[in-house]
């Protein structure tokens, strides 16, 4: 990467204003609001890295960097500025950009600001300028006619709008034990935005599928950048194409979509993992046979065990394709090894998000797991959104204190209390603990 | 310019008939051009850095590798593979000693 002549300047800032995610004012507001009482710098850096974040105490000459509470090393990362409409990002990969979202973000509002929503590509090969006006989305495939829809002829079917989580398949991958390889993130790799966009439905209808339809798969402009490498494609069952609810979007949180999420368009699939969300969708054809290439058969597929688990080493287990979102709930406010007040009732609060639908109750455990407390909810913003929760915790002894949460959702699904374990590190939804030391 | 005009035009009309206030607020869909951070930095380590700077970085930078945790050498020789057979890498089979080799030095569990 370029050296940034302006990253020793925003280094040597960092040791002056202790702000996790680095640089932003607004940060520092709303940071020192949760925490009354003056701090000494050390101490503030340990209670704002937020839920597994922390700054790691650099150099003034180094570049900043994030320490994620990983079980092993590499536990440091580079915070970015240098990605166009993103501002300060946690960096994974450079090329093609694997960008996390700080957890602080998630301690701010409901909805996941576009310019701090994480990013995830496969190939290298992303167009980096979209003209909308020669921009064309393609219908074809087991349909009675061919479409070829310019932006204004999207933009003139009918609106909806839906807030939903974006999760990638491996968000949280980097607490896997044992380890496995591929992006070691933390809990950064998701969102939740309004969508804005129009029905898939619509536009299928538009084209008419015929009988003996069975999937619909999806392309996007990117592209590999070895020729004969598989293109990232992905299919849904026509049923689940055509239920109204999954959509093609123009726009998030009120605004077009950046370049990296996906402009100008993207599918939204409601309560299923990322890796259906197609970026920068220009390609949809309708299959009479089901889609059998790698990115379908063999990638992003999961043990068709419950919560997707294996034993480390078993072998000969059936795979299926990653399909539904589970529920997850975490801490926002306190980090991992955060002290607070001893004799005070702490103010603990966080997100939750049912997986394929609502969150019933989001409950809180002082007593590792043997009773639990329900949480209070913040605004609906309907089945597929975070949703946020708050509560106090009375910490009336000095020392060390654990706090769990766990979201059960509206299917009655509960996160577990051991972590799964699969060898491409999906699905993890293990109930988050955070150790606190009250003095 | 007159296209640009067209669509905004076309949107415009769109919001007319929309019933949703929130929509109403969206701006019009703007072309948009961005540039890329290169991500060029090399892996270190000198002349054992060779085979795998000369074999991965066009598909990759090499941060992803160095973010990675230590894990055994039949995993990162089976990531190699996969480079090769599925994501069509084009490494040249006498490289691929090197790679896993600097792999296992780097990024080994021993």
């Amino acid at each position: 990467m370029k050296q940034n002549p302006n990253r020793n300047i925003r280094g040597r800032d960092l040791l002056h204003v202790p702000v996790a995610g680095a640089g932003a004012t607004a940060d520092a507001t709303a940071v020192t609001s949760l925490f009354p009482r003056v701090l000494s710098r050390r101490s503030m850096l340990r209670r704002i890295g937020l839920a597994g974040l922390s700054l790691a105490a650099v150099p003034a000459w180094a570049e900043e960097l994030v320490k994620l509470s990983l079980p092993s090393g590499p536990r440091e990362r580079e915070i970015t500025h240098d990605f166009p409409q993103k501002g300060t990002m946690i960096l994974q990969r450079t090329r093609p950009p694997l960008l996390e979202t700080p957890m602080e973000v998630f301690d701010r509002g409901v909805f996941t600001p576009n310019d701090r929503f994480y990013v995830r590509w496969h190939w290298a090969v992303i167009p980096n300028s979209v003209d909308v006006n020669t921009f064309r989305l393609s219908v074809h495939g087991h349909v009675n006619q061919s479409l070829s829809l310019s932006m204004s002829e999207i933009l003139s079917l009918p609106r909806v709008d839906l807030a939903a989580v974006n999760q990638c398949s491996g968000n949280s991958r980097g607490f896997f034990l044992p380890r496995v390889t591929g992006a070691q993130w933390a809990h950064g790799a998701m969102g939740n935005a309004k969508w804005t966009g129009v029905r898939l439905k619509d536009v299928l209808d538009r084209a008419g599928v015929k009988a003996g339809a069975i999937q619909v798969r999806f392309n996007g402009l990117d592209e590999p950048v070895v020729p004969d490498a598989p293109d990232f494609k992905k299919s849904l069952a026509i049923d689940h194409a055509g239920n109204g609810e999954v959509m093609i979007a123009f726009a998030m949180n009120d605004e077009q979509l950046p370049l990296l999420n996906g402009f100008p368009l993207r599918l939204i699939v409601p309560g299923w993992y990322s890796t259906y969300w197609v970026k920068m969708l220009s390609d949809i054809e309708v299959l009479d046979k089901p889609d059998d290439d790698y990115w379908m058969a063999l990638a992003y597929t999961i043990p068709d065990t419950p919560n997707a688990n294996i034993t480390p080493g078993q072998t000969g287990v059936k795979m299926v394709p990653i399909n539904r979102m589970v529920p997850r709930s975490f801490f926002t406010n306190l980090a991992e090894g955060a002290s607070v007040p001893a004799g005070t009732s702490v103010p603990v609060r966080g997100i939750a998000f049912g997986g394929d639908t609502g969150v019933a109750t989001v409950d809180l455990s002082s007593d590792g797991g043997r009773s639990w407390q329900p949480t209070a909810l913040g605004k609906d913003h309907g089945k597929y959104s975070f949703r946020q929760w708050e509560t106090t915790v009375p910490l009336s002894e000095k020392g060390s204190h654990s706090l769990m949460v766990r979201c059960t959702n509206l299917a009655g699904d509960v996160q577990p209390s051991s972590p799964n374990w699969n060898t491409s590190g999906f699905m993890r939804n293990v109930i988050e603990t955070v150790r606190l030391t009250a003095t | 310019m007159r296209g640009t005009i067209i669509v905004i035009g076309a949107f415009a009309a769109a919001l007319l008939f929309s019933t949703s206030a929130w929509v109403q607020q969206l701006p019009a869909i703007k072309s948009t051009t961005v540039d890329l951070p290169a991500g060029d930095r090399m892996f270190p380590g000198g002349s054992s850095a060779d085979a795998i700077n000369n074999n991965c970085l066009a598909c990759h930078s090499a941060d992803m590798v160095l973010n990675q945790p230590a894990l055994p050498r039949a995993t990162w020789e089976a990531e190699v593979r996969k480079m090769i057979n599925v994501y069509r890498a084009p490494i040249d089979e006498s490289d691929v000693a090197s790679i896993v080799a600097y792999l296992v030095k780097t990024k080994g569990e021993d």
